[in-house]
């Protein structure tokens, strides 16, 4: 009897310790392969053929693939119409993704698409460019906050003793991003009102034609400090123009771009670019990980919360050049091409 | 216009009422406009428009024929594109070149061997293999839609060369102006041209070789787009093939049309693409400087040009003998 009882006394105990360790294991990691495994996110970006597209892609893909969920992009190379029908089929087809990241190439084109997409079940995440549209996330730059820093950037390069005038390459008079820059350069100038923007053709996003106006705009006014052009994908034309005026060095040129090496931080070294308000891309890619990740556990339909996520941005000059402060797209091709 | 090839002033033909308007807005500019007439400004605005005169050039010689190339602008993009990418993953510069070259003129063979040959309408040859070239060449040959010229290379110190200030795009363009006006207007196979966009069967039943030449234009019209995507990756370091999905094709059709050269085919001449030229210069560069809005200034654009071409409907109306069979 005496064993006996120490016997159960025994079991009793191991029961008593072990049971702890039972109640802390973690319920996390199921929860989160059940409500993530074998689950769909699709990129639509406005097209696949540039720094932006590409590192999302690849930062989005590591991560989603490690969860067990499948990624995929469509590719409507800069149509609008394209990228309306790559929606349309996605959301149709049989294998519909559970979270559809968009990157609207206006204000309006998409709302109605997306409206269908979340009422198919999908949630809907925009990123980079904002729409008129309750998306259940937007992920990336306050536009306004953005051209704030470029303004800014712009009235240190030209600093006190200069000619105080400043020129804008816009893009186009449709994109939020376009027209949210703006705002926000105007807000900062407002309250410097010594300084003042001489001419603010648009570029359509096009380098030759931002080198074009940009001439013309170093001719009229030769005595320019800066300029701001609304992206580095186009800013190329500018600094061309600069370039061919010989007034390299005397016009500060302020752009924003993805953080691509070869695109920002090369031409900040070289000289081309005076300061490039950059975007964190990796950060970017993160900060969309991490909110698809929240609505696929969250049980919510789609369409229920509207999550605005800025991403950090900061004007970046030659002085404050690291060697991690971009990514390089070339490194991430070769990795791809590794594999 | 009369024997010599002047136009005759008594009877104002689209090409004349352009050439009017450009002049009025020049004179109306350089009024009212502070920079407008400075010798920088005038160089700017001639090199603004040379790639898109180059192109227009390559462009006329194919309308003339009652041809069109709507693949000139992807084979420029996307020509360039292959090159800067063979050379930036270390392809020697020769053998680049050659491939490039080689290329350009296999889709210009194509697109002459399918119209003159195979009897298909240009217009739908050159949409298709315009869409191929660049479908092809993005997807295949290159990684990114812009592709950098290497550093030191001949195309980046090409965009840095000057002769008394001007670019070399200028000189290139009012080159292959003198060039394309020598071939049109001197040689045999230039005036066969004519006759074979007028009346393509009455030249084949007079012994025009009309098929050969067809092949032949759209084989110039290819390396007409070479070089002007040559000397856009010039002046920016650096080529774009965004530039297919814009509007520079229609503009290119727009100032050889402008100018006054007949869709139909058979008339017109260099002086027609440097007068569409001058005006859509002018225009652009006026705008730029009173900094005008892009939507108002394709609003203004598409104003002038329509304006034009009523005129010219008004002043020249058609009828049963100037209406020609296959106008478009």
């Amino acid at each position: 009897m005496r064993l006996l009882r120490t016997l159960m006394a025994a079991a009793l105990a191991v029961t008593a310790f072990a049971a702890p360790s039972f109640a802390a294991d973690d319920p996390g990691p199921a929860a989160y392969a059940k409500a993530l495994n074998g689950k769909r996110v699709m990129l639509v970006p406005l097209a696949m053929g540039f720094d932006l597209a590409q590192g999302w892609a690849h930062y989005l893909k590591k991560e989603v693939e490690a969860w067990g969920g499948t990624f995929e992009t469509r590719d409507p190379n800069w149509v609008v119409d394209a990228g309306a029908q790559a929606i349309t089929d996605a959301i149709a087809s049989d294998t519909r993704p559970d979270v559809l990241i968009i990157h609207a190439p206006d204000l309006n084109s998409y709302s109605k698409l997306m409206k269908k997409a979340q009422a198919a079940g999908t949630y809907v995440l925009l990123v980079d460019n904002p729409a008129n549209f309750p998306a259940d996330a937007f992920v990336g730059s306050d536009w306004d906050k953005l051209g704030q820093l470029e303004a800014e950037a712009a009235i240190k390069g030209c600093g006190e003793n200069s000619s105080k005038k400043i020129g804008l390459v816009q893009g186009d008079q449709a994109n939020s991003s376009s027209l949210y820059q703006y705002a926000g350069i105007m807000k900062v100038l407002e309250k410097h009102p010594d300084f003042q923007v001489v001419a603010k053709p648009d570029s359509n996003w096009d380098a030759t034609t931002s080198r074009n106006v940009t001439t013309t705009m170093l001719q009229q006014h030769p005595d320019i400090c800066s300029i701001i052009d609304f992206w580095d994908g186009d800013a190329t034309g500018a600094s061309a123009a600069i370039r061919d005026a010989k007034l390299d060095g005397k016009v500060f040129l302020v752009t924003t771009g993805g953080g691509e090496k070869a695109a920002d931080c090369d031409k900040l070294n070289d000289g081309t670019y005076g300061a490039v308000v950059m975007t964190d891309l990796a950060r970017q890619s993160g900060d969309m990980n991490a909110i698809i990740k929240f609505l696929l556990q969250s049980g919510q339909p789609a369409g229920t919360s509207h999550t605005y996520i800025y991403t950090l941005e900061k004007a970046t000059t030659k002085a404050d050049l690291k060697p991690d402060s971009c990514w390089d797209l070339k490194a991430l091709q070769a990795e791809a091409a590794a594999k | 216009m009369n024997a010599i090839g002047w136009p005759n002033w008594r009877r104002l033909n689209q090409e004349g009422i352009v050439f009017a308007i450009a002049i009025l807005l020049f004179a109306a500019a350089a009024l009212g406009l502070p920079g407008f007439l400075t010798a920088d400004n005038l160089v700017a605005i001639v090199r603004s428009v040379s790639v898109l005169g180059i192109l227009a050039l390559g462009m006329a010689v194919v309308i003339i024929g009652r041809g069109i190339d709507l693949s000139a602008v992807a084979i420029m993009a996307m020509s360039v594109a292959w090159y800067l990418q063979l050379l930036n993953t270390g392809t020697s510069d020769g053998l680049a070149f050659a491939y490039v070259l080689a290329g350009v003129l296999a889709i210009g063979l194509l697109n002459g061997f399918l119209v003159a040959y195979a009897d298909v309408p240009a217009i739908f040859v050159t949409l298709a293999t315009g869409s191929f070239v660049f479908g092809y060449v993005r997807s295949q040959l290159i990684t990114q839609d812009a592709v950098p010229v290497p550093q030191g290379h001949w195309v980046e110190l090409l965009g840095g060369v000057r002769f008394l200030d001007i670019p070399v795009e200028v000189f290139v363009f009012a080159g292959l102006a003198f060039l394309v006006f020598l071939f049109l207007r001197y040689t045999k196979w230039g005036r066969f041209i004519y006759f074979a966009g007028d009346n393509p069967v009455a030249a084949r039943n007079i012994g025009i070789p009309v098929r050969p030449m067809l092949v032949l234009r759209y084989a110039l019209s290819a390396v007409v787009a070479l070089i002007a995507g040559l000397l856009t990756a010039a002046s920016l370091h650096s080529i774009n093939t965004r530039v297919v999905n814009s509007t520079l094709l229609y503009d290119i059709v727009l100032v050889a049309v402008i100018g006054g050269i007949g869709l139909s085919g058979g008339r017109g001449g260099v002086r027609n693409v440097l007068v569409g030229a001058a005006l859509i210069g002018i225009l652009l560069n006026a705008m730029t400087i009173i900094d005008i809005p892009l939507l108002y200034q394709n609003l203004i654009k598409a104003a002038i040009l329509l304006g034009a071409i009523i005129v010219d409907g008004i002043i020249n109306p058609r009828d049963e003998q100037t209406a020609q069979q296959g106008d478009i």
